[in-house]
Parts: structure tokens; sequence; C-alpha cells
């Protein structure tokens, strides 16, 4: 099946020579829902910005449900909302006018029917006649979900939708989200809480200083997830791992002042046994063992500071 | 044509004009009042007449120019900054709207509120002085014209400001004066020769004159001049809007 994103080649370097994207390339598959992680100024907003017609790529394409965004622009933007990062919204205007009015630019005809639903779905319908400067910033980003979905749109982008909410909120709205999700809409949302993606996300992307080092389903991840290590924390430091050891594939690490053993906790011989005794088969004293769980977290934290490091 | 999208922009301003009826509508009637009394009794008392029109009756066609010229320029300057400012502005470039629609949206609806209240000026006056044009239709079509051309060019002020005194500094520094010096309370006649000179540079006088025309059948230019003139001015401001789009400028940088 065609992609319903397609970005090609996409680079972006903003006025004053800034590249904030070097040559991007990302399927988005149709109704799924894809987390983009990155560090702060990774490129995440900008890539969004792009594709939703708020920010000029430099060069490169991007196409949406086959239409490209820039020459069949009507057709791609009124496919897809829009939730920012940052609260915009107005000040002076009711929740029902705000939202009514992104309908209208949308060039969707008038459903108060809709809209409604919309309201009490993201719990505003009581706040509907408040102006919005008097909302919290909770509401005024459930004001923002608001307007993105008040077109019906095919395309759903969050831009941390869950910054600065609460975990009541956070839960209603990864609700909607699965709600949106299973009524076909493809969802591409950027996080900071690793959790969140883990709990959402059928695929994930990592992307750090404009380039995209990482696309994973999600199941693959969480089976690198069910991965284990044993850290043995040694007497004395080692230089480098004994020939007799070699066949359990550790690695030195730190300074050489321990060994870490990775193993699968769902596979039935961990291994560990073994080691042990081959441990002390080569004398080897250690003062401590500990085993930890690799998270998304890790994986994501050791990606991006690897690549730090092989620059 | 996304009709719906340009009517939601044009919605949204004109309210924005309802809540502030006061800023929009009564002060610049409260102004043109005030210039009644301190231009017209005053001064009108030492000028009986200009051209044949009595100096409370001249300065009428002056007066709602310089509000067009004025509010034109600062509403619609404001309606396309503020969202610039507030980031609200996300929302109109992620729409499927062209650029010809979003600046039918906010330059009409600037438009709009120029023509209203040019004719609530004209009424206000009607209440000081006596008042009768001749060109009725012509007139019309003068304050249409104007006000649609100074909301272009407040739109384009409104994208090249990045900064609440930039968006003044354009209506104060050169709308202002302009329009003062361009006939609004004279005829450029009553001026030495090289001074009429000079003020036939100075592009109100043609907005200032064809208004008039249209009011007293009189004017310091040819009509025609005032017309032609009319048209370069809001050729020049599509032509750069027109780039401003083309680009990206401000915009989408
Ligand atoms: N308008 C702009 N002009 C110049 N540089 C910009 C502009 N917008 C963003 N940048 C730069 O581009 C880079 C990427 O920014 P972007 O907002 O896309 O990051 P992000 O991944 O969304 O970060 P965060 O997690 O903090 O939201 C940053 O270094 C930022 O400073
Ligand atoms: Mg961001």
């Amino acid at each position: 099946m065609q992609p319903v994103i397609q970005i090609k080649n996409l680079q972006k370097s903003y006025k004053g020579g800034f590249q904030a994207l070097k040559d991007i390339n990302l399927d988005i598959e149709k109704g799924e829902i894809f987390a983009l992680l990155g560090p702060n100024g990774a490129g995440k907003t900008t890539l969004i910005s792009i594709v939703c017609g708020i920010v000029n790529a430099t060069s490169g394409s991007v196409t949406a449900d086959g239409f490209d965004i820039v020459r069949d622009f009507r057709e791609t933007r009124s496919r897809i909302g829009l939730v920012p990062q940052e609260l915009t919204t107005d000040a002076f205007e009711t929740v029902w006018d705000t939202v009514t009015f992104s309908r209208g630019l949308f060039g969707k005809a008038p459903d108060p029917a809709h809209i409604e639903k919309i309201l009490k779905q993201l719990s505003l319908w009581e706040k509907k006649d408040n102006k919005i400067m008097t909302l919290s910033g909770g509401m005024k980003r459930r004001v923002l979900i608001a307007k993105a979905l008040s077109h019906e749109p095919s395309i759903l982008f969050l831009d941390e939708p869950t910054a600065g909410v609460d975990v009541e909120l956070r839960k209603d709205m990864w609700e909607v989200v699965r709600g949106l999700q299973q009524s076909g809409v493809t969802i591409i949302l950027t996080t900071h809480y690793i959790e969140e993606a883990e709990m959402m996300a059928d695929r994930v992307g990592v992307i750090r200083k404009g380039e995209i080092i990482l696309v994973e389903e999600k199941n693959t991840l969480m089976r690198k997830l069910g991965e284990k290590q044993l850290t043995i924390h040694l007497q004395e430091k080692l230089d480098a791992v004994p020939d007799n050891l070699k066949k359990h594939g550790l690695e030195l690490s730190g300074d050489g002042d321990s060994l870490v053993y990775a193993y699968d906790t769902a596979a039935g011989r961990t291994g560990i046994t073994g080691l042990l005794s081959d441990l002390s088969e080569a004398q080897i004293r250690f003062s401590d063992i500990e085993t930890s769980e690799r998270s998304l977290e890790d994986i994501f934290v050791n990606l991006v500071h690897e690549e730090e490091d092989d620059e | 044509m996304n009709v719906r999208g340009i009517l939601a922009i044009y919605k949204f301003e004109m309210a924005r004009t309802g809540r502030t009826l006061m800023q929009s509508i009564v002060s610049p009637v409260l102004s043109t009042c005030l210039y009644f009394i301190v231009f017209g009794a005053a001064i009108g008392s030492r000028i009986t007449e200009v051209d044949g029109v009595s100096y409370g009756s001249f300065i009428v066609p002056g007066l709602i120019m310089l509000s067009l010229l004025t509010q034109s320029v600062s509403n619609a300057s404001f309606g396309i900054y503020f969202p610039r400012f507030s980031g609200t502005i996300y929302e109109i470039l992620s729409a499927p709207v062209s650029y010809l629609e979003i600046v039918i949206g906010y330059a009409g609806a600037a438009a709009t509120k120029s023509v209203i209240l040019g004719t609530i000026i004209l009424a206000t006056a009607g209440f000081f002085v006596d008042l009768h044009i001749a060109h009725p239709f012509v007139m019309a079509g003068f304050l249409i014209l104007t006000s649609v051309t100074f909301s272009l060019l407040g739109f384009i002020i409104g994208i090249w400001a990045d900064g609440f005194e930039k968006l003044q500094i354009v209506p104060l520094l050169v709308i202002t004066p302009l329009t003062f010096l361009g006939g609004t309370f004279y005829s450029i006649d009553m001026l030495p020769s090289i001074w009429q000179k000079i003020s036939l540079l100075n592009p109100v006088v043609y907005l200032v004159s064809g208004f008039r025309w249209a009011f007293y059948d009189k004017g310091d230019v040819p009509v025609v001049a005032s017309f032609i003139m009319s048209m370069v001015f809001l050729g020049f401001c599509l032509a750069l809007i027109a780039w401003i789009f083309r680009t990206g400028y401000r915009l989408k940088d």
C-alpha cells in the first residue's frame, strides 16, 4: 500500500544558514500511530511544520495521500490536522467560536453537531461559551486539539500533545487518539515521554540533529526491551575479557572495573549459571552484581549519545 | 476557491472590530469632530470660502480621506501582525487557503471597516456643515478604492513589521504627514508655486483631490489624474503582495 505520507530527501536550512533538517526520508503508513522522538532542537517541529505548510522546505518533496504538499496544497492541507507544540490560541474568542472558525477556515460546511461531539469528547463542553483566555493551560491544549479535529482530518499531527498536561487528562487524550486511530485516522506525534511512545505508537522514529537515526516497529523495540543486563562489578580491573569467558559475549565496561552481560528473560536459559561458574573458574572476584532492564528510554538515550560520540 | 475559508477570516476580523468598537469607530469619529471644531470653527472664521465652497464643507473630503488612510493601514496591519506575533498564524498557514484568499479575508475586512467608518464620518459631518455630493457614485468609488488600496498597504506593513513600533511608524511618519500636506485642510492653489509643484509629488494630493472633486466638482488636479494615481497605487500594493507570497517573506522562512 502507498504510504499516506512520503518524505523524500527533505532538507531545511533556516535563514542565517542553520541546517535544521538534513536529507530526511520517511514513510508514514496509513492508519498507524507514529511516534517521533528526539532531543530538544532535533528538528521535530520543523519537520511537522513543513508537512503542514507552515515552513517552506529548502529542497526535497513531501506527499500526503499521493498529493504534493506544495502543488496540491488544498488537497493535502484539508486532510491534515495539526496540534502545535506552543499554546498559541486566540484570547478573546469563545471556545465555540474558535473551533467553528477552524472548521470554516478549512473549507468545511458548518456542522454544529460535530463540534459538539468533539467538545464533549475533550471535556470542553461546559466551557464552550468561555473566552479562551479564561481557560487553564491544559484546557487551552484541548482547545487546540478540538480546532485540529474540527475539520475531520484523516492525518493528525500532534506536536507534544501532552506537555504540561496532568495524568488524568493525558489518559483522556490517549483515549481520544486511540478512538481516532480506530476510525482510520493516521497519527504522528512527538513526545518527550518515552512511556507514551511505548504505550501508543505502532512505530517509533528517532531524529537527532536533523537526521532520522532509527525507524522501527515498536514491537521490535519492545523485544529489545525484554533484554536484561547483568553488571558484575569487579574487585580488580581487567584489561580485556579473559579467553575462557569470550563465549558469553561479555562486554568490559567503564574503565575495566565491570563486566556487562546481556540476556533475554524470555528465553528459557539465561546462561547466568554457566557464566558465574566460568567466572569463579577464571578466579575473577567480584564485589557486587546487579541486573537492570533496558527500557525504550535507555535505547533512546544510548542512541542519541552513541551518535554524539561518533562525531 | 475556498470561500468558506475567506468568510471565516473575514468574520473573525469583523468580530474583532465589534469587540473594539470604541477604538475602531468612536475614536475616529471623535477626532473628526475635534477637527471640525478646531479647523472648521476656528480657522473657518478667518477663511470663509475656498473655491466657492465654505471652509467647513471644503475640509470634509480631506477629513474622511485622513481617517480612511490611517484606519485602513492600522486595521489591516494589526489584523495580520497580531496572529504572527501571537503565533496563531500557524493555523492560517496550515489551512487550505491560498495567499490570495488570505489577503481577501484580511484586507477585505479592513476595507469594509474603513468604508463603514468613512460613511459614519460623512454622516457626522452632515451635522456640522451643509453637504452636497455632486458625483455620488464617483464618491463611493473613490471611498472603496482608497479603502481597499490602503488596507492592502496595511497588510504589507503587518507582514513586514517585526515589532509593534514598526507597526506604528508608517502611519505616524509617512501617512499622517503626507495627508496633512496633501491638501486635506487647504487647496494647494493657496501655496506658493514652488510648493505647489512639490505637492504634486505627494500621492495623497491626488486622492484627496479626486475625492473632493466627487463632492464639489472641483479638484486640485484633474479627476482622471486622481483615478490613474489611485490605480497605480493599487497596482503597486498588489505587486508587492504577490512578491511577498511568492517568496514566503516573513511568513514561512
Ligand atoms: N524560525 C527559525 N529560525 C531559525 N532557526 C530555527 C527556527 N525554528 C527552529 N530553528 C532551529 O532549528 C532547530 C530545530 O528546531 P525544532 O523546533 O524543529 O526542534 P524540535 O525537535 O521540535 O525541538 P523541541 O523538542 O525542543 O520542540 C533548532 O536548532 C532551532 O533552533
Ligand atoms: Mg518542537
